[in-house]
């Protein structure tokens, strides 16, 4: 059916969700303007900033760059869904403790980014922080306390599990 | 910016897909990380998109009669975490980090990056590089085309409108193959100012069929054939200096074309390193 409306359901931050979207709406308009989920912002619409970051079926991806039609019988997070579930409150905690954010613009963004890579295990280096989140823009902080605070939570993360 | 308006098909299969393209400014959706960009900033206002994500048996990745085959809804996050491209195709998986950032190596796919044809892109370069095939299904069946016929300019390729890439293949490095990648970007994961993918084989003390792909310094990737000849025989200088009868790039918005000489030199004496010819 090649058609510009679809009827989508979309798993959001565990509620299932029925809408007719227009299929030219990316999903974090769709989050954002039919959901009323506003933690996921738009920033370059182009894929550069990773202010849009969302989870889709366990993945973080571009918000700006995936449309909500595809996202037909996915499960989608939002920063509301893992900050409601508990799932980074170390990590939220830690960027309040250490002042990684100011405007707070990429935070949402930065969060689900850094968690995707502290899920992975072990401690990461530095480096390997600054690679992960290579893709999300901050232009407050210049990224020294962002990458502190990721640190701290995989140190602590690690050694809670020792 | 928000899309102009377009319709949407999801595809059931490559006939399918086929068969939808058929539309007139149909365009085809892979990984969506180039083309919906695009969309967003209306620089391209098709009026189907044909959806190929769901399309089961394009993602997979095979080892067979000595090739690598990946299928072309291999998103790169997949690519990387893939035992046999680690094993057998060395030079993509030293390529796979440098692609886009990981929220976009999450999506993006092998295939989408081919049929964009970005002359900045790293698998474009290591396909050349590595003389890898391109599986085509279209209205008329399925061939094959070699990397090297497969680009013809900016952003232009081989494939026809209702053309859907459905596999890349490259040979399975063997023993003696020596492979070397490295590129210049501004932030790690944007698109490179210049790039280097490299193959050869170890032949005694030389290299024998070295292969110098470059990337930014032209509409398409290029092969750097001088300094190929002269690599081989082992002089990393006189290779470097080789360079500036293979390429002219052009000046851009990153870097003139002078910086851009300058750095694939730089670029050359790495990758050298990598192929084991040691600076001389």
């Amino acid at each position: 059916m090649s058609e510009r409306f679809h009827d989508v359901a979309v798993t959001v931050n565990g509620e299932k969700v029925r809408e007719r979207v227009d299929a030219r709406k990316t999903l974090v308009d769709f989050l954002r303007e039919d959901l009323a989920l506003t933690g996921s912002h738009v920033g370059c619409e182009h894929g550069v900033c990773g202010a849009c970051s969302v989870r889709v079926d366990g993945v973080v991806v571009r918000g700006c760059l995936m449309l909500a039609v595809q996202c037909d019988g996915a499960r989608v997070d939002t920063i509301e869904g893992v900050a409601d579930s508990a799932e980074i409150t170390d990590l939220q905690q830690a960027f309040v403790a250490r002042n990684a954010l100011q405007c707070g613009y990429c935070t949402p963004g930065m969060l689900l980014t850094a968690q995707e890579l502290l899920a992975r295990g072990g401690i990461p280096s530095r480096e390997q922080i600054r690679a992960h989140l290579s893709g999300n823009y901050c232009r407050c902080t210049g990224y020294q306390a962002i990458v502190d605070a990721v640190e701290a939570v995989a140190q602590a993360r690690s050694g809670a599990k020792r | 910016m928000k899309p102009a308006p377009f319709a949407y098909a999801k595809a059931r299969s490559v006939a399918h897909a086929i068969e939808l393209l058929a539309t007139e400014d149909a365009r085809l959706l892979a990984g969506g990380q180039s083309l919906i960009a695009t969309l967003n900033m209306r620089l391209s206002e098709p009026a189907l998109l044909v959806d190929i994500n769901g399309i089961g048996e394009l993602d997979r990745v095979t080892l067979q009669n000595a090739h690598v085959e990946i299928g072309a809804l291999v998103r790169y996050a997949q690519a990387e975490r893939s035992a046999e491209i680690a094993r057998a195709a060395p030079l993509i998986a030293l390529a796979l980090p440098h692609i886009g950032h990981p929220a976009i190596r999450n999506r993006g796919t092998v295939g989408g990056s081919l049929a964009f044809a970005d002359p900045a892109a790293e698998l474009p370069a290591c396909m050349i590089a590595l003389d890898g095939e391109i599986d085509v299904v279209g209205p008329k069946g399925q061939r094959t085309v070699k990397a090297n016929d497969f680009f013809a300019g900016l952003f232009e390729t081989a494939l026809g409108a209702q053309d859907v890439l459905t596999a890349i293949r490259v040979p399975a490095a063997a023993a003696d193959i020596r492979v070397g990648f490295a590129e210049f970007a501004r932030r790690h994961g944007d698109y490179a100012m210049v790039g280097l993918a490299a193959c050869a084989r170890v032949a005694g003390k030389r290299l024998a069929d070295v292969r110098l792909a470059y990337f930014g310094v032209g509409a398409t990737a290029v092969r750097a054939r001088k300094a190929e000849a002269v690599l081989a025989d082992g002089d990393v200088e006189a290779a470097v200096s080789a360079l500036a009868g293979d390429l002219d790039p052009p000046d851009d918005i990153h870097a003139s074309g002078a910086v851009k000489m300058h750095l694939a030199g730089v670029l050359l004496r790495r990758v050298a390193q990598q192929l084991g010819r040691a600076p001389s």
